[in-house]
């Protein structure tokens, strides 16, 4: 498959989705969607309410089966592994609404988070860049995660997915509902998770902001793509931004 | 305006609600506190006696409803098959140990294969209970909770039916190795059986409480209790969790069947019947969902069951069913969340 915009891309990517169809039921929710994303970047897939974007990215995970098409990652094929399979594989998923859980503390959470890892010592390494990115869950690391503000939630389930140590990580809306201040934050920790070598698939409400940190960029109407490209070309385009971005 | 206005007005109701609640609590365990105590006075010896009946009683019931809460608080089901599991134990107890094993008498051979029984029935239990999920409630689970409700109804009657063709429609009598009578301790009779269930539930609810607290298949539990997908997404493998869930709940029950089938001697295929309302009763009275909470409703309800049943001032037998739901009744009204249940349905 070739890149952004008809640039060529000699990397070889590291998620490829191929014509994927996803269904609730008989009801199609992603028809035949085509996405790729390198080692490195951060791309970003908007689109507005129920154009099918938690959908894609529960198919990424395995929550939800596709039922044509396939998912590619690392050369290797993702449909049909086990939904609990899929983080060992190096993904991890911060999920719509956040879904931290309510009756554990923060600490706890966190080691949730690092479920399936062994290695004690990089465990506690993240742990500790997690708690540096986000000093607000150090001073709430034994509160039960359910009492905290929502923002504080957010940063928590981002903070989870990333106890993952992923090769990939998904975000989804990781800006809901949190101040203006906190957007930013969000968005800067964002750039810095990619620094530390994570790729990232953000699913954005914001768009003018996610297309500001991503690289490339998807926009998906009624579960089908839309069109896609650079995401500063996209930014630009007055037709995009006032159907789209609501701007 | 408005809003000013209830603003004053609802903490005032919640208020009253609160301070009526605590009255009527207060004025409830005093009742209770005045009733034991002139039983206490009266006859001290029947007291003890009725006391350590009704702890002997309330450790199965809170066997047997620590699978209830495991099960609810995981997959919110009430599995109404589990009474009936524990019935099952209670058979298979005295047939391993009396018709395989031809054990009948208190040997110190008879112990170890007791232990021996012990460990097979929680086996045999927990099987079953994860046969029953796997065949039966996993394919439903994302149906209208009605379906796997009405589902394990179905399964109760189902192992009632192999509990009647295995024992009989008559009570069966069993030898037991457990002796029957009683040591003298600081001037009271205490059973040799309540020293026998003392000696394994208590380990069996410490291992329980460690399992669930500090290992990984316990994390794994608590995490899927409180949201299937985020803990699919840490790599929680959700099927396996809720089998080992009802693996640990069969078990327990298992526990309890030993227990019974040695300290009563008796066994009847529809004894999961009232023994799982019962022990149902008492994970609802606990709050369910709550594995502490299970284990206080279950030891609560069977002394007051045995305080009622054996005292000279007091309802006795024959209202203890009576009793027993009453109390329920009056704790749902005042706390209906259950005694450590949190407002929200706590679970694991
Ligand atoms: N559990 C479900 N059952 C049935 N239909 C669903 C379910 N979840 C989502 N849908 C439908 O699938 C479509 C895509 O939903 P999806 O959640 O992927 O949208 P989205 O792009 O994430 O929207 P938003 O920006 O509002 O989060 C919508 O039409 C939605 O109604
Ligand atoms: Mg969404």
């Amino acid at each position: 498959m070739s890149g952004a915009n008809g640039v060529t891309e000699t990397r070889e990517p590291m998620l490829e989705l191929d014509e994927i169809h996803v269904y609730y039921g008989n009801i199609a929710a992603v028809k035949g969607l085509s996405l790729t994303v390198y080692p490195g970047e951060i791309v970003t897939l908007i689109g507005s309410n129920g154009a099918g974007k938690s959908t894609t990215l529960r198919a990424i995970s395995g929550l939800l089966p596709v039922r044509r098409g396939t998912v590619t990652f690392q050369g290797r094929k993702l449909n049909g592994v086990a939904d609990h399979e899929v983080v060992r594989r190096g993904i991890a998923h911060s999920p719509e609404g956040r879904r931290i859980f309510p009756k554990m503390t923060v600490d706890e959470n966190l080691d949730m988070g690092a479920f399936l890892r062994k290695d004690k010592e990089g465990i506690a390494e993240d742990r500790e860049m997690i708690l540096e990115l986000f000093p607000r869950l150090r001073e709430r690391i034994s509160q039960k995660a359910g009492t905290m503000s929502g923002g504080e939630q957010q940063m928590l389930a981002v903070g989870r997915a990333m106890m993952a140590r992923p090769q990939l990580l998904l975000l989804d809306e990781p800006s809901m509902g949190l101040a203006p201040v906190l957007v930013d934050v969000i968005f800067e920790t964002i750039v810095r998770i990619r620094e530390q070598g994570t790729t990232v698939l953000l699913v954005e409400q914001n768009a003018l902001a996610a297309l500001e940190v991503a690289d490339r960029a998807y926009v998906l109407e009624s579960g089908s793509l839309k069109l896609h490209g650079p995401a500063d070309e996209l930014a630009e385009d007055q037709e995009i931004v006032s159907a789209y971005l609501g701007g | 305006m408005a809003a000013t206005a209830t603003s004053v007005v609802v903490p005032a109701t919640i208020d009253r609600k609160a301070v009526f609640q605590r009255y009527a609590t207060y004025a409830i365990l005093f009742g209770v506190v005045v009733w034991l105590g002139v039983n206490l006075i009266h006859a001290p010896a029947q007291f003890f006696s009725a006391g350590a009946e009704g702890l002997n009683n309330g450790m199965l019931y809170a066997l047997i409803a620590l699978g209830y809460t495991l099960v609810y608080g995981i997959i919110e089901l009430i599995n109404f098959a589990h009474g009936d599991l524990f019935m099952l134990g209670a058979l298979f107890s005295g047939f391993l140990l009396t018709t395989v094993m031809g054990q009948t008498t208190s040997t110190l051979l008879g112990w170890v294969l007791l232990l021996v029984t012990l460990v097979a029935t929680m086996a045999f239990c927990g099987g079953v209970n994860v046969t029953l999920e796997f065949v039966a409630y996993r394919r439903l689970r994302r149906a209208p909770k009605l379906a796997p409700l009405i589902t394990a109804v179905g399964m109760s009657f189902i192992l009632q039916f192999i509990g009647l063709k295995w024992n009989g429609s008559t009570p069966q009598q069993w030898p037991t190795i457990l002796p029957e009578g009683s040591f003298g301790f600081g001037g009271f009779e205490v059973d040799y059986s309540l020293l026998a269930v003392v000696a394994v539930t208590v380990p069996v609810l410490l291992l329980l409480k460690w399992v669930v607290t500090s290992t990984r298949q316990g994390k794994a539990m608590r995490a899927v209790a409180q949201d299937q997908d985020a803990a699919r997404l840490m790599g929680v493998n959700v099927n396996r969790t809720i089998s080992f869930t009802f693996l640990i709940g069969g078990a327990l029950a298992g526990t309890a069947g030993v227990m019974y089938q040695q300290v009563v001697g008796t066994t009847a295929y529809n004894l999961g019947y009232q023994m799982g309302l019962i022990a149902f009763t008492s994970a609802v009275l606990g709050g369910i969902g709550n594995i502490s909470g299970a284990v206080l409703g279950g030891l609560l309800i069977g002394v007051i069951q045995g305080f009622n049943d054996g005292l000279p001032y007091g309802f006795h037998q024959k209202w203890s069913q009576t009793v027993v739901f009453t109390i329920l009744i009056l704790l749902m009204v005042f706390k209906p969340e259950g005694l450590l249940g949190r407002p929200t349905t706590e679970k694991v």
